[in-house]
């Protein structure tokens, strides 16, 4: 019997990363207390190193290895190139915010990088167990993550539901993907596609495993009704934490349902279209009519997170190139607004201060106006406002609605973001037109200085050039769909 | 082009680099030099928008000074910019008001100078650009954009009630764009991936589509121009904003309203806009006779004025629904006009609130023993908001009235009636601050206008009265535009 070892090539970054994380645990224990910056460098250098190989080894030809259970096309490989920056740059935002909380340890960077190899892994998975297991590592090191500052109560609470919720969908997906395999006898994203092609199989079986699949997926991008963890999860973490799981899992989660709705079960659109639509409608109303009432601006973003999963659903449900790259970019807009919301919110917390109430944006504009403007074309952007970023989301994402002669969804949506808009106006009503409260100084590091500026100069300079970025997405779902 | 440049976007981006500029200018330690390079902006804009009036060739109806570069390619939006004669005096209006805008905060504005004065810059760049942009999504743009200034200039230097009409400026007019954006992109899916406005010119279109387009573009420009029942925010907005901020709102913004009925409703939807105009009509004559009503009744001078305006730009939208050259040129004509006249009605409230820091009539009484050269110009502005002939104020309502006794008699009847009703609440209002005897102790100590404030007054009674006595640069230039648009009009596109 001769067995063929499988061709690892398009596999080097995620084995280079798995490696690494070692590399950072064991370094961190030999450095110590003293020297934990190790750990903090070598994974940026793990990232770096990821981004570099998955760089060179860019082409525009889909690979599968592992016996067709990992792929290697272009859309992961943009996926995974936003994932890495980031990760990066939630590594960045986060390290002062860290340190002075007593989680600048070894364990918090390795439990990053596990889950960024989780969401790799989700990324680049074409069958269903490939799927499961990237989703089980990413959101094990997330659980892990949330609790990482264990004598907090909130922290241990919200890692609580989080965990319970979170294995109650995991389950759920788990039970969809048995009655998939009950009806078309394969777990292979190709092969169930092929056999729904078929048409021979129970149409019945395969809805029910439909209807827990999509179930899953909504509360792994916490879209309503499956969102009731986000908002005590996001108030509970550590913000650095809330950070992580609020921006880079979305690039995962949209790779995840790529996979398994698109490439899986594209055949049978017409039964998920409809579950979508629903999805997506009532995420955007109880997103956007429940952040108003917050004033815990953690909480709040959680709400307008959900309501940004909702328009990211109604993206997919025009089921074509269109929409599919529509949703692509508006998952890039909503990641770049979100870390630079959560970076200002990082850098307004002090030691024992974490500036999670909305007051505490109260007269930023004159403690800083930097850092308010950049906060202002944040919330701008957040409510669609042109000339940011988040408007052409919503423009693109509003013509594959409408390309899809679903003209009433659309109407639903507009006058959803106006009641929106409300929210995000008030952060910048506090910023402007309130006097300030507090006036201690927002000294952060340079390198938080310069991304952040960065960060908030992308917003806008996507917003005045969004060609590259809309070219990017379509391109990259032209070559692997 | 000027000195191988391209006009319009000179015009659209030389003020908001400008005002970029000042913005660096930091801190309140740095004022004057906010002030100094504002100042010299605005001036600068105006300049080299007047090529525009110059090179404008008012024999063609086509768009002049036309630029068209690929900016998104992915949905073939374009940077497409033109003026044509509806467009082009917009332009210069708006490039007229912002130094004297600048000039009007000069010393009233203490603190945040150069945040004020950059936004003041930036929001006229980007107003140019409403006015320039024959894109749909471009135009778009610059229309949101435009709330983003307004909103700061209201929340941050405006009175007690500040955040609350900021909020509701915002909303209210986000609400009314967002469905026009929703047309926007029906019309690209219709058109077969366009946004090009004179893509949707030609663009045939069944009835059903080109009602809720109309609905749709009627609410985001509704709101704007405003008129009646969707006028609530306007008071608000104007009683809060500061001085600068009034008149760029009374002045400007609101011409953005009317301008879109012209460039998108009536062109893109031409059978709607006819099925529909009885309708508009009766919502224009509601604005012109029921808040000519409610301005009566006002007892602060910025809230009349305010419904004034809306008074005013009810004649507007009547204007265009008459679909007859009169009634088109005069309510062009109206727009220009109320720019000025506004403007100076606001400067004027301005410099007796910058004095007493009251607005409420019954606060003031015999101004003009203590101002005399400031009841002058007051009288004179009172005058042409009520449309005496040979003012400003009088050409365009003369016309619009002019066009609706073409239509209908009742129509012009209670037109007409604006007449009454205006010169009765400018000139009560007028008479109860500025004559009579001296009221209080605070009156008394009143100080004439200074220079700047002279220079600012005169320049724009120069405005008023000029356009009153020879309109004919300014109807020379739309006239083609306008005829050629009403042909437009009246083709089915059924």
């Amino acid at each position: 019997m001769n067995i063929q070892p499988p061709d690892l090539t398009s596999a080097y970054p995620e084995i280079f990363l798995l490696v690494m994380v070692c590399v950072v645990m064991l370094a961190d224990l030999v450095a110590g207390e003293k020297k934990r910056y190790v750990a903090y460098y070598l994974s940026h250098f793990a990232l770096l190193g990821c981004a570099f190989l998955t760089f060179t080894s860019f082409s525009t030809e889909t690979t599968y290895t592992f016996s067709g259970m990992f792929v290697d096309d272009v859309m992961s490989d943009i996926l995974k190139l936003m994932v890495y920056g980031t990760v990066a740059s939630v590594l960045v935002y986060s390290r002062s915010y860290i340190s002075l909380r007593g989680m600048y340890t070894g364990e918090f960077f390795s439990l990053i990088l596990f889950a960024t190899l989780g969401m790799m892994v989700m990324i680049s998975a074409s069958h269903f167990l490939t799927l499961y297991i990237g989703l089980e590592l990413l959101s094990l090191s997330l659980y892990a993550l949330v609790a990482l500052r264990r004598n907090t109560v909130t922290a241990t609470e919200a890692a609580m539901k989080f965990f319970i919720l979170g294995a109650l969908a995991s389950g759920f997906l788990l039970y969809g993907m048995s009655m998939v395999y009950g009806a078309t006898g394969s777990l292979h994203v190709a092969a169930v596609s092929e056999a729904i092609k078929s048409g021979v199989m129970s149409h019945e079986v395969l809805v029910i495993g439909l209807v827990f699949i999509v179930a899953g997926i909504s509360f792994k991008l916490s879209a309503a009704p499956f969102h009731m963890w986000a908002p005590d999860v996001y108030e509970g973490s550590p913000t650095a934490v809330t950070l992580f799981i609020g921006s880079a899992p979305k690039l995962a989660a949209f790779g995840f349902v790529m996979r398994l709705l698109v490439e899986g079960m594209g055949e049978m659109v017409d039964d998920w279209q409809g579950m979508l639509v629903i999805l997506a409608v009532m995420s955007m109303a109880i997103g956007n009519i429940a952040a108003i009432a917050q004033t815990n601006i953690k909480r709040m973003l959680a709400y307008s997170t959900i309501s940004h999963m909702g328009f990211l659903i109604l993206g997919l449900i025009s089921a074509d190139t269109n929409g599919y790259s529509s949703a692509m970019f508006y998952t890039f807009a909503y990641v770049l607004m979100t870390l630079g919301t959560f970076a200002i919110i990082l850098m307004l917390s002090r030691d024992g201060f974490e500036a999670d109430n909305i007051n505490d944006f109260k007269g930023l504009s004159k403690r800083n106006p930097w850092y308010a403007f950049i906060t202002m074309v944040m919330m701008l952007s957040m409510a669609g406002i042109p000339p940011m970023i988040g408007f052409y989301a919503k423009l693109s994402v509003l013509q594959a609605v409408l390309a899809a002669g679903f003209v009433w969804v659309a109407i639903v949506a507009v006058l959803l973001s106006v009641i929106g808009a409300f929210y995000y106006l008030r952060i910048i009503k506090l910023m402007y037109f309130d006097a300030p409260e507090s006036d201690a100084p927002i000294k952060p590091s340079i390198d938080v200085r310069v991304l952040v500026t960065v960060n908030g100069l992308a917003v806008i300079a996507f917003g005045l050039f969004p060609q590259s970025l809309m070219a990017l997405s379509l391109f990259a779902i032209e070559q692997s769909m | 082009m000027l000195f191988g440049l391209p006009l319009l976007s000179l015009v659209i981006w030389l003020p908001i680099v400008v005002g970029l500029v000042v913005f660096a200018t930091g801190s309140d330690r740095n004022a004057q030099l906010a002030r100094l390079i504002a100042i010299a902006g605005s001036i600068l804009g105006f300049l080299v928008a007047i090529p525009l009036y110059l090179q404008f060739d008012s024999a063609l109806s086509t768009m002049q000074f036309v630029e068209h570069h690929a900016w998104v390619e992915r949905f073939n939006i374009n940077y497409f910019l033109g003026v044509d004669g509806i467009s082009m005096p917009l332009i210069l209006l708006n490039c007229f008001t912002t130094p004297l805008v600048v000039l009007a905060g000069w010393q009233v504005i203490k603190e945040r100078v150069s945040q004020y004065m950059g936004a003041f810059l930036i929001m006229s760049g980007i107003v140019n650009g409403v006015f320039a942009s024959l894109d749909a999504v471009l135009f778009y743009v610059f229309w949101e954009a435009s709330l983003i200034p307004m909103f700061l200039i209201i929340g941050i230097w405006g009175g007690p009630n500040r955040v609350y009409a900021a909020i509701k400026f915002f909303l209210y007019t986000l609400l009314g764009s967002l469905l026009m954006l929703v047309a926007f992109i029906y019309l690209y899916q219709t058109s077969g991936g366009s946004f090009s406005i004179l893509d949707y010119h030609q663009l045939p279109l069944p009835m059903e589509p080109q009602i809720l387009i109309f609905i749709a573009m009627l609410l985001a420009f509704a709101v704007k121009v405003p008129m009646w029942p969707v006028h609530t925010w306007l008071p608000d907005a104007h009683v809060e904003a500061p001085t600068g901020g009034s008149i760029i709102l009374a002045a400007i913004l609101l011409k953005m309203g009317g301008y879109g009925f012209l460039r998108f409703s009536l062109p893109i939807v031409p059978d709607a806009s006819q099925y529909l105009a009885t309708m508009m009509i009766v919502l224009s004559l509601i604005g012109v006779v029921y808040i000519g009503i409610v301005a009566l009744m006002q007892v602060d001078m910025k809230k009349l004025i305010a419904y004034s305006s809306v008074a005013h730009m009810g004649f507007v939208t009547l204007g265009f629904f008459l679909f007859n050259a009169y009634g088109l040129e005069g309510a062009m004509v109206q727009m220009i006009s109320h720019g000025f006249i506004s403007g100076a009605m606001f400067l004027c409230v301005g410099v007796l609130y910058d004095r007493l820091h009251s607005r409420q009539i019954a606060d003031y009484g015999g101004v003009a023993n203590k101002m005399p050269i400031f009841a002058a110009f007051f009288m004179l502005f009172a005058m042409a908001n009520a449309g005496l002939p040979g003012t400003s104020g009088f050409v365009g309502e003369f016309m619009v009235i002019m066009g609706s006794v073409k239509v209908s008699f009742w129509y012009a009847f209670l037109a007409a009636t604006t007449l009454i009703f205006g010169a009765a609440y400018t000139l009560w209002m007028y008479k109860r601050v500025i004559f009579g005897e001296v009221a209080n102790a605070a009156v008394e100590g009143l100080k004439d206008v200074n220079k700047r404030e002279f220079a600012i007054l005169a320049i724009l009674a120069i405005a008023v009265i000029w356009l009153g006595v020879y309109p004919f640069p300014l109807t020379e230039v739309m006239h083609a535009t306008v005829d050629d648009l009403l042909a437009h009009v009246a083709q089915s596109k059924l």
